[in-house]
Protein backbone atom coordinates (compact mmCIF):
# COMPACT_ATOMS: atom_id res chain seq x y z
CA UNK A 1 0.00 0.00 0.00
CA UNK A 2 1.13 3.52 -0.76
CA UNK A 3 0.26 5.04 2.60
CA UNK A 4 2.70 7.90 2.16
CA UNK A 5 0.97 9.28 -0.95
CA UNK A 6 -1.31 12.28 -0.53
CA UNK A 7 -2.27 14.59 2.32
CA UNK A 8 -2.58 13.71 6.01
CA UNK A 9 -5.87 14.30 7.81
CA UNK A 10 -4.51 17.55 9.20
CA UNK A 11 -3.33 18.72 5.76
CA UNK A 12 -6.75 17.96 4.27
CA UNK A 13 -8.36 20.11 6.95
CA UNK A 14 -5.81 22.87 6.33
CA UNK A 15 -6.53 22.81 2.59
CA UNK A 16 -10.29 23.06 3.14
CA UNK A 17 -9.86 25.98 5.57
CA UNK A 18 -8.16 27.97 2.77
CA UNK A 19 -11.50 28.07 0.91
CA UNK A 20 -13.59 29.40 3.83
CA UNK A 21 -14.23 33.13 3.45
CA UNK A 22 -13.49 35.63 6.23
CA UNK A 23 -16.43 36.16 8.58
CA UNK A 24 -18.17 32.89 7.71
CA UNK A 25 -20.50 31.16 10.16
CA UNK A 26 -19.42 27.54 9.91
CA UNK A 27 -20.61 24.21 11.26
CA UNK A 28 -17.95 21.50 11.45
CA UNK A 29 -18.96 17.84 11.44
CA UNK A 30 -17.40 15.17 13.62
CA UNK A 31 -14.02 13.64 12.64
CA UNK A 32 -11.60 15.22 10.15
CA UNK A 33 -13.86 18.31 9.75
CA UNK A 34 -13.21 19.16 13.43
CA UNK A 35 -9.52 19.65 12.53
CA UNK A 36 -10.42 22.61 10.28
CA UNK A 37 -10.69 24.78 13.42
CA UNK A 38 -6.90 24.46 13.91
CA UNK A 39 -6.13 25.99 10.52
CA UNK A 40 -7.81 29.37 10.25
CA UNK A 41 -5.74 31.24 7.63
CA UNK A 42 -3.89 34.37 8.75
CA UNK A 43 -6.10 37.45 8.75
CA UNK A 44 -9.42 35.59 8.71
CA UNK A 45 -11.97 35.00 11.45
CA UNK A 46 -14.60 32.23 11.35
CA UNK A 47 -17.40 31.74 13.85
CA UNK A 48 -18.08 28.10 14.64
CA UNK A 49 -21.57 26.84 15.30
CA UNK A 50 -22.17 23.61 17.18
CA UNK A 51 -25.74 22.40 16.81
CA UNK A 52 -26.19 21.51 20.46
CA UNK A 53 -26.38 25.24 21.18
CA UNK A 54 -23.28 27.42 20.84
CA UNK A 55 -21.98 30.03 18.40
CA UNK A 56 -18.38 31.04 19.00
CA UNK A 57 -17.06 27.61 19.88
CA UNK A 58 -13.39 27.58 20.84
CA UNK A 59 -10.81 24.79 21.26
CA UNK A 60 -10.77 22.08 23.92
CA UNK A 61 -10.21 23.34 27.47
CA UNK A 62 -6.94 22.83 29.34
CA UNK A 63 -6.96 19.60 31.36
CA UNK A 64 -9.13 20.00 34.45
CA UNK A 65 -10.63 23.30 33.33
CA UNK A 66 -13.57 22.00 31.30
CA UNK A 67 -17.26 21.96 32.17
CA UNK A 68 -19.19 18.74 31.37
CA UNK A 69 -22.07 21.01 30.36
CA UNK A 70 -19.99 22.90 27.75
CA UNK A 71 -19.62 20.40 24.93
CA UNK A 72 -19.77 20.16 21.14
CA UNK A 73 -21.97 18.02 18.91
CA UNK A 74 -19.49 15.15 19.30
CA UNK A 75 -20.04 15.46 23.08
CA UNK A 76 -16.44 16.52 23.71
CA UNK A 77 -15.69 19.40 26.05
CA UNK A 78 -14.99 22.71 24.31
CA UNK A 79 -14.66 26.38 25.27
CA UNK A 80 -16.71 29.47 24.44
CA UNK A 81 -14.75 32.35 22.88
CA UNK A 82 -15.34 36.04 23.72
CA UNK A 83 -18.54 37.01 21.88
CA UNK A 84 -20.00 33.51 22.08
CA UNK A 85 -23.74 32.89 22.47
CA UNK A 86 -25.69 29.96 23.92
CA UNK A 87 -29.17 29.07 22.65
CA UNK A 88 -31.67 26.23 22.76
CA UNK A 89 -32.13 23.57 20.11
CA UNK A 90 -35.05 25.16 18.29
CA UNK A 91 -33.02 28.34 17.73
CA UNK A 92 -29.93 26.31 16.82
CA UNK A 93 -31.81 24.53 14.06
CA UNK A 94 -33.45 27.78 12.93
CA UNK A 95 -29.87 28.82 12.16
CA UNK A 96 -29.31 25.61 10.20
CA UNK A 97 -32.69 25.04 8.55
CA UNK A 98 -33.40 28.71 7.94
CA UNK A 99 -30.28 29.06 5.80
CA UNK A 100 -28.39 31.34 8.20
CA UNK A 101 -25.13 29.39 8.28
CA UNK A 102 -22.71 30.07 5.43
CA UNK A 103 -20.96 26.77 5.23
CA UNK A 104 -20.77 23.28 6.65
CA UNK A 105 -17.88 20.81 6.50
CA UNK A 106 -18.89 17.16 6.81
CA UNK A 107 -17.40 13.70 6.61
CA UNK A 108 -18.69 11.11 4.15
CA UNK A 109 -19.15 7.41 3.61
CA UNK A 110 -19.95 8.04 -0.07
CA UNK A 111 -20.50 11.02 -2.38
CA UNK A 112 -22.11 10.52 -5.79
CA UNK A 113 -21.19 12.38 -8.97
CA UNK A 114 -24.43 14.41 -8.55
CA UNK A 115 -23.44 15.45 -5.03
CA UNK A 116 -25.68 13.01 -3.18
CA UNK A 117 -24.21 12.46 0.29
CA UNK A 118 -24.33 9.30 2.40
CA UNK A 119 -22.73 9.79 5.82
CA UNK A 120 -25.07 8.50 8.54
CA UNK A 121 -25.64 4.78 8.03
CA UNK A 122 -24.24 1.81 6.16
CA UNK A 123 -27.72 0.30 6.19
CA UNK A 124 -26.41 -2.89 7.82
CA UNK A 125 -29.41 -4.80 9.20
CA UNK A 126 -28.06 -5.07 12.77
CA UNK A 127 -26.81 -1.46 12.96
CA UNK A 128 -28.46 0.97 15.35
CA UNK A 129 -29.63 3.78 13.06
CA UNK A 130 -28.50 7.22 14.27
CA UNK A 131 -28.76 10.42 12.25
CA UNK A 132 -28.25 13.42 14.55
CA UNK A 133 -28.23 16.75 12.73
CA UNK A 134 -26.66 15.59 9.45
CA UNK A 135 -29.88 15.69 7.39
CA UNK A 136 -30.76 19.14 8.73
CA UNK A 137 -27.32 20.46 7.80
CA UNK A 138 -27.38 19.20 4.21
CA UNK A 139 -30.96 20.40 3.70
CA UNK A 140 -30.41 23.82 5.25
CA UNK A 141 -26.85 25.00 4.65
CA UNK A 142 -26.11 26.45 1.23
CA UNK A 143 -22.48 25.41 0.82
CA UNK A 144 -21.46 21.89 1.85
CA UNK A 145 -17.81 20.85 1.83
CA UNK A 146 -16.88 17.23 2.39
CA UNK A 147 -13.52 16.08 3.75
CA UNK A 148 -12.85 12.39 3.36
CA UNK A 149 -10.21 9.84 2.49
CA UNK A 150 -10.43 9.17 -1.25
CA UNK A 151 -11.04 5.45 -0.70
CA UNK A 152 -12.16 3.16 2.10
CA UNK A 153 -9.63 1.26 4.21
CA UNK A 154 -9.88 -1.67 1.80
CA UNK A 155 -9.42 0.52 -1.26
CA UNK A 156 -13.01 0.95 -2.44
CA UNK A 157 -13.89 4.34 -3.98
CA UNK A 158 -15.92 6.70 -1.79
CA UNK A 159 -16.61 8.95 -4.78
CA UNK A 160 -19.14 6.92 -6.76
CA UNK A 161 -21.70 7.04 -9.59
CA UNK A 162 -24.58 6.22 -7.24
CA UNK A 163 -24.48 5.96 -3.46
CA UNK A 164 -25.26 2.45 -2.26
CA UNK A 165 -25.61 3.55 1.39
CA UNK A 166 -28.76 5.36 2.61
CA UNK A 167 -28.68 9.04 1.65
CA UNK A 168 -28.26 11.92 4.07
CA UNK A 169 -29.49 14.20 1.31
CA UNK A 170 -29.61 14.37 -2.49
CA UNK A 171 -27.53 16.86 -4.54
CA UNK A 172 -26.06 18.35 -1.36
CA UNK A 173 -22.28 18.51 -1.79
CA UNK A 174 -20.42 21.36 -3.52
CA UNK A 175 -16.76 20.44 -3.09
CA UNK A 176 -14.78 17.43 -1.85
CA UNK A 177 -11.34 17.51 -0.19
CA UNK A 178 -9.60 14.14 -0.14
CA UNK A 179 -6.07 13.01 0.61
CA UNK A 180 -5.50 12.91 -3.16
CA UNK A 181 -7.35 15.86 -4.68
CA UNK A 182 -9.85 18.70 -4.51
CA UNK A 183 -12.92 17.89 -6.61
CA UNK A 184 -16.01 19.96 -7.41
CA UNK A 185 -19.49 18.61 -8.06
CA UNK A 186 -20.63 20.07 -11.38
CA UNK A 187 -23.63 19.42 -13.65
CA UNK A 188 -21.23 17.22 -15.67
CA UNK A 189 -20.04 15.23 -12.64
CA UNK A 190 -16.75 15.12 -10.72
CA UNK A 191 -14.49 17.99 -11.82
CA UNK A 192 -10.86 17.76 -10.71
CA UNK A 193 -9.74 21.12 -9.29
CA UNK A 194 -6.38 20.35 -7.73
CA UNK A 195 -4.07 17.37 -7.27
CA UNK A 196 -2.22 16.75 -4.00
CA UNK A 197 1.59 16.97 -4.25
CA UNK A 198 3.08 13.86 -5.81
CA UNK A 199 -0.22 12.59 -7.20
CA UNK A 200 -1.15 12.51 -10.90
CA UNK A 201 -4.51 12.46 -12.71
CA UNK A 202 -4.41 8.74 -13.52
CA UNK A 203 -3.71 7.79 -9.91
CA UNK A 204 -6.79 9.73 -8.72
CA UNK A 205 -9.03 8.66 -11.63
CA UNK A 206 -8.24 4.97 -10.97
CA UNK A 207 -9.45 5.41 -7.39
CA UNK A 208 -12.62 7.31 -8.29
CA UNK A 209 -15.80 5.32 -8.90
CA UNK A 210 -17.15 7.62 -11.65
CA UNK A 211 -15.66 9.64 -14.53
CA UNK A 212 -13.28 12.37 -13.35
CA UNK A 213 -13.09 15.45 -15.58
CA UNK A 214 -9.44 16.59 -15.83
CA UNK A 215 -8.31 20.06 -14.75
CA UNK A 216 -9.10 22.44 -17.59
CA UNK A 217 -5.87 23.60 -19.22
CA UNK A 218 -5.46 27.36 -19.08
CA UNK A 219 -5.11 28.92 -22.55
CA UNK B 1 -48.32 33.27 46.86
CA UNK B 2 -47.09 31.32 43.86
CA UNK B 3 -44.51 28.81 44.94
CA UNK B 4 -43.78 25.92 42.55
CA UNK B 5 -41.19 24.36 44.83
CA UNK B 6 -41.70 20.65 45.52
CA UNK B 7 -40.11 18.90 48.48
CA UNK B 8 -38.25 16.13 46.64
CA UNK B 9 -37.61 14.52 43.27
CA UNK B 10 -39.87 11.65 44.41
CA UNK B 11 -42.78 13.99 45.06
CA UNK B 12 -42.18 15.83 41.77
CA UNK B 13 -42.62 12.66 39.66
CA UNK B 14 -45.13 10.82 41.87
CA UNK B 15 -48.04 11.10 39.39
CA UNK B 16 -46.29 9.93 36.21
CA UNK B 17 -48.58 7.13 35.06
CA UNK B 18 -47.89 3.97 33.09
CA UNK B 19 -47.99 4.66 29.36
CA UNK B 20 -47.06 8.33 29.76
CA UNK B 21 -45.00 10.27 27.23
CA UNK B 22 -42.03 11.87 28.99
CA UNK B 23 -39.65 14.39 27.41
CA UNK B 24 -36.24 14.34 29.10
CA UNK B 25 -33.88 17.27 28.55
CA UNK B 26 -30.20 16.91 27.79
CA UNK B 27 -27.77 16.36 24.94
CA UNK B 28 -25.45 13.61 26.09
CA UNK B 29 -24.84 14.39 29.75
CA UNK B 30 -25.19 18.17 29.35
CA UNK B 31 -28.53 19.05 30.92
CA UNK B 32 -29.52 15.51 31.84
CA UNK B 33 -31.76 15.64 34.95
CA UNK B 34 -30.25 12.54 36.55
CA UNK B 35 -31.87 12.94 39.97
CA UNK B 36 -35.36 13.27 38.43
CA UNK B 37 -34.76 10.22 36.21
CA UNK B 38 -33.62 8.17 39.19
CA UNK B 39 -36.73 9.25 41.11
CA UNK B 40 -38.82 8.09 38.14
CA UNK B 41 -37.09 4.69 38.25
CA UNK B 42 -37.94 4.42 41.98
CA UNK B 43 -41.52 5.51 41.30
CA UNK B 44 -42.04 2.56 38.96
CA UNK B 45 -44.02 3.96 36.01
CA UNK B 46 -43.61 1.72 32.98
CA UNK B 47 -44.52 1.43 29.28
CA UNK B 48 -43.18 4.97 28.85
CA UNK B 49 -42.53 6.75 25.58
CA UNK B 50 -39.40 8.83 26.14
CA UNK B 51 -38.26 11.75 24.01
CA UNK B 52 -34.52 12.58 24.29
CA UNK B 53 -31.79 13.24 21.75
CA UNK B 54 -29.85 10.14 22.83
CA UNK B 55 -30.35 6.97 24.85
CA UNK B 56 -28.04 7.60 27.79
CA UNK B 57 -24.69 6.09 28.64
CA UNK B 58 -23.46 3.48 31.09
CA UNK B 59 -26.14 2.25 33.49
CA UNK B 60 -27.20 5.51 35.14
CA UNK B 61 -29.77 8.17 34.30
CA UNK B 62 -31.70 7.57 31.08
CA UNK B 63 -29.77 4.37 30.32
CA UNK B 64 -30.82 3.01 33.76
CA UNK B 65 -34.48 3.84 33.05
CA UNK B 66 -34.22 1.95 29.75
CA UNK B 67 -32.34 -0.94 31.38
CA UNK B 68 -35.08 -1.23 34.05
CA UNK B 69 -37.49 -2.06 31.20
CA UNK B 70 -39.65 1.02 31.72
CA UNK B 71 -39.33 2.44 28.21
CA UNK B 72 -41.38 0.84 25.45
CA UNK B 73 -40.46 3.46 22.86
CA UNK B 74 -37.66 6.00 22.34
CA UNK B 75 -38.10 9.02 20.10
CA UNK B 76 -34.58 10.32 19.42
CA UNK B 77 -32.05 11.39 16.81
CA UNK B 78 -28.87 9.66 17.92
CA UNK B 79 -29.23 6.44 19.92
CA UNK B 80 -25.60 5.43 19.31
CA UNK B 81 -23.18 7.06 21.70
CA UNK B 82 -19.93 6.03 23.34
CA UNK B 83 -20.76 3.92 26.42
CA UNK B 84 -24.30 3.40 25.18
CA UNK B 85 -24.80 -0.35 25.50
CA UNK B 86 -28.17 -0.68 27.20
CA UNK B 87 -30.39 0.60 24.38
CA UNK B 88 -28.80 -1.37 21.51
CA UNK B 89 -29.42 -4.64 23.33
CA UNK B 90 -33.10 -3.89 24.08
CA UNK B 91 -33.64 -2.50 20.56
CA UNK B 92 -32.17 -5.57 18.86
CA UNK B 93 -34.29 -7.88 21.01
CA UNK B 94 -37.40 -5.90 20.05
CA UNK B 95 -38.24 -4.82 23.60
CA UNK B 96 -37.78 -1.10 23.01
CA UNK B 97 -39.09 0.52 19.82
CA UNK B 98 -37.30 3.41 18.12
CA UNK B 99 -38.66 6.37 16.21
CA UNK B 100 -35.58 7.93 14.61
CA UNK B 101 -36.01 11.66 13.93
CA UNK B 102 -33.45 14.09 12.49
CA UNK B 103 -32.21 16.32 15.31
CA UNK B 104 -33.59 19.58 13.92
CA UNK B 105 -36.89 17.95 13.04
CA UNK B 106 -37.06 16.63 16.61
CA UNK B 107 -36.46 20.12 18.04
CA UNK B 108 -39.01 21.67 15.69
CA UNK B 109 -41.62 18.96 16.37
CA UNK B 110 -41.31 19.76 20.08
CA UNK B 111 -41.38 23.52 19.41
CA UNK B 112 -44.49 23.10 17.23
CA UNK B 113 -46.17 20.93 19.85
CA UNK B 114 -45.55 23.59 22.47
CA UNK B 115 -46.88 26.30 20.15
CA UNK B 116 -50.14 24.48 19.34
CA UNK B 117 -49.04 23.71 15.78
CA UNK B 118 -50.12 20.17 14.83
CA UNK B 119 -47.81 19.74 11.83
CA UNK B 120 -45.37 21.56 9.56
CA UNK B 121 -43.34 21.01 6.38
CA UNK B 122 -39.54 20.77 6.30
CA UNK B 123 -36.93 19.99 3.65
CA UNK B 124 -34.98 17.82 6.09
CA UNK B 125 -35.07 14.08 5.15
CA UNK B 126 -36.48 14.63 1.63
CA UNK B 127 -34.99 11.97 -0.65
CA UNK B 128 -33.74 9.82 2.26
CA UNK B 129 -35.03 6.67 3.98
CA UNK B 130 -36.42 8.80 6.83
CA UNK B 131 -38.95 10.31 4.41
CA UNK B 132 -40.81 6.99 4.12
CA UNK B 133 -44.48 7.17 5.02
CA UNK B 134 -44.56 10.96 5.15
CA UNK B 135 -46.57 13.26 2.92
CA UNK B 136 -44.45 15.22 0.42
CA UNK B 137 -45.46 18.59 -0.94
CA UNK B 138 -43.81 21.16 -3.19
CA UNK B 139 -43.58 24.85 -2.29
CA UNK B 140 -41.74 27.34 -4.51
CA UNK B 141 -40.16 24.51 -6.57
CA UNK B 142 -38.71 22.71 -3.56
CA UNK B 143 -39.91 19.47 -1.94
CA UNK B 144 -40.80 19.22 1.74
CA UNK B 145 -42.13 16.50 4.05
CA UNK B 146 -44.90 16.82 6.58
CA UNK B 147 -43.85 16.33 10.21
CA UNK B 148 -46.13 16.21 13.25
CA UNK B 149 -45.83 18.35 16.37
CA UNK B 150 -44.89 16.51 19.57
CA UNK B 151 -46.35 17.02 23.02
CA UNK B 152 -45.86 15.12 26.26
CA UNK B 153 -47.49 14.41 29.58
CA UNK B 154 -44.31 15.37 31.45
CA UNK B 155 -41.03 17.13 30.74
CA UNK B 156 -38.14 16.46 33.12
CA UNK B 157 -35.43 19.11 32.76
CA UNK B 158 -32.46 20.60 34.58
CA UNK B 159 -31.42 24.22 35.02
CA UNK B 160 -28.86 26.23 36.98
CA UNK B 161 -31.11 28.69 38.77
CA UNK B 162 -34.87 29.17 39.11
CA UNK B 163 -37.07 31.60 41.01
CA UNK B 164 -40.13 30.24 42.78
CA UNK B 165 -42.34 31.39 39.87
CA UNK B 166 -40.41 29.03 37.62
CA UNK B 167 -38.37 31.53 35.61
CA UNK B 168 -35.22 29.67 34.55
CA UNK B 169 -31.60 30.21 33.57
CA UNK B 170 -29.53 27.32 32.28
CA UNK B 171 -25.83 26.43 32.26
CA UNK B 172 -23.97 26.82 28.95
CA UNK B 173 -24.81 24.09 26.41
CA UNK B 174 -26.99 22.27 28.98
CA UNK B 175 -29.90 24.39 27.78
CA UNK B 176 -30.23 22.36 24.54
CA UNK B 177 -33.67 20.68 24.35
CA UNK B 178 -34.84 21.68 27.84
CA UNK B 179 -36.11 25.16 27.04
CA UNK B 180 -38.11 23.75 24.13
CA UNK B 181 -39.47 20.72 25.99
CA UNK B 182 -40.68 22.95 28.84
CA UNK B 183 -43.21 24.45 26.41
CA UNK B 184 -44.53 21.12 25.10
CA UNK B 185 -45.45 19.16 28.23
CA UNK B 186 -48.62 19.31 30.29
CA UNK B 187 -46.46 19.15 33.44
CA UNK B 188 -42.88 20.46 33.36
CA UNK B 189 -40.68 19.42 36.28
CA UNK B 190 -37.36 21.22 36.76
CA UNK B 191 -34.41 20.28 38.91
CA UNK B 192 -32.34 23.34 39.76
CA UNK B 193 -29.11 23.89 41.66
CA UNK B 194 -30.51 27.00 43.26
CA UNK B 195 -33.85 28.76 43.88
CA UNK B 196 -34.00 32.54 44.30
CA UNK B 197 -36.77 35.00 45.11
CA UNK B 198 -38.77 36.60 42.26
CA UNK B 199 -36.96 39.74 41.17
CA UNK B 200 -33.49 38.30 41.70
CA UNK B 201 -33.24 37.26 38.04
CA UNK B 202 -32.92 39.97 35.37
CA UNK B 203 -36.19 39.87 33.36
CA UNK B 204 -34.14 40.64 30.21
CA UNK B 205 -32.07 37.51 30.69
CA UNK B 206 -34.69 34.90 31.60
CA UNK B 207 -34.56 31.99 29.15
CA UNK B 208 -37.65 30.01 30.15
CA UNK B 209 -40.51 32.13 31.53
CA UNK B 210 -42.27 30.60 34.52
CA UNK B 211 -45.54 30.00 32.66
CA UNK B 212 -43.92 26.87 31.17
CA UNK B 213 -42.81 25.46 34.52
CA UNK B 214 -44.98 23.64 37.05
CA UNK B 215 -42.72 22.03 39.64
CA UNK B 216 -39.28 22.97 40.93
CA UNK B 217 -36.99 20.65 42.89
CA UNK B 218 -33.70 21.87 44.36
CA UNK B 219 -30.74 19.56 43.73
CA UNK B 220 -27.79 21.67 44.89
CA UNK B 221 -25.05 19.27 43.78
CA UNK B 222 -26.32 17.17 40.86
CA UNK B 223 -24.37 14.10 39.78
CA UNK B 224 -22.53 14.15 36.44
CA UNK B 225 -23.28 11.22 34.18
CA UNK B 226 -19.68 10.90 32.94
CA UNK B 227 -18.36 10.74 36.50
CA UNK B 228 -20.88 8.06 37.51
CA UNK B 229 -20.12 6.07 34.34
CA UNK B 230 -16.35 6.33 34.92
CA UNK B 231 -16.89 5.00 38.46
CA UNK B 232 -18.79 2.04 36.99
CA UNK B 233 -21.96 3.21 38.71
CA UNK B 234 -25.41 1.78 38.10
CA UNK B 235 -28.91 2.65 39.33
CA UNK B 236 -30.67 1.57 41.41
Amino acid sequence: MSDTVGLTRDEMAERAALDIPNGAYVNLGIGIPELVARHVPEGREFIYHTENGLLGMGPSPAPGEGDPELINAGKRQVTALPGAAYFHHADSFVMIRGGHLDLCVLGALQVSQRGDLANWSTGAPDAIPAVGGAMDLVAGVDTIFVITQHTTRDGQPKLVEECTYPLTGPAAVDRIYTDLAVIDITPDGFQLVELSPGVDYDYVAERTGAPLIPIRSTP
Amino acid sequence: MIDKRTASPAEAVADVSDGATVMIGGFGEAGSPIELIHALIDQGATDLTVVNNNTGSGEVGLAALIKAGRVSKMICSYPRTANSTVFPELYRSGRTALELVPQGTLAERIRAGGAGIPAFYTATSVGTPLEEGKERRTFHDRDYVLELGLTADFALIKCRVADRHGNLLYNKTARNFSAVMATAARTTVVQTKEVVEPGALDPEAIVTPGIFVHRIVTVPDPAHESVLVAEGGSYP
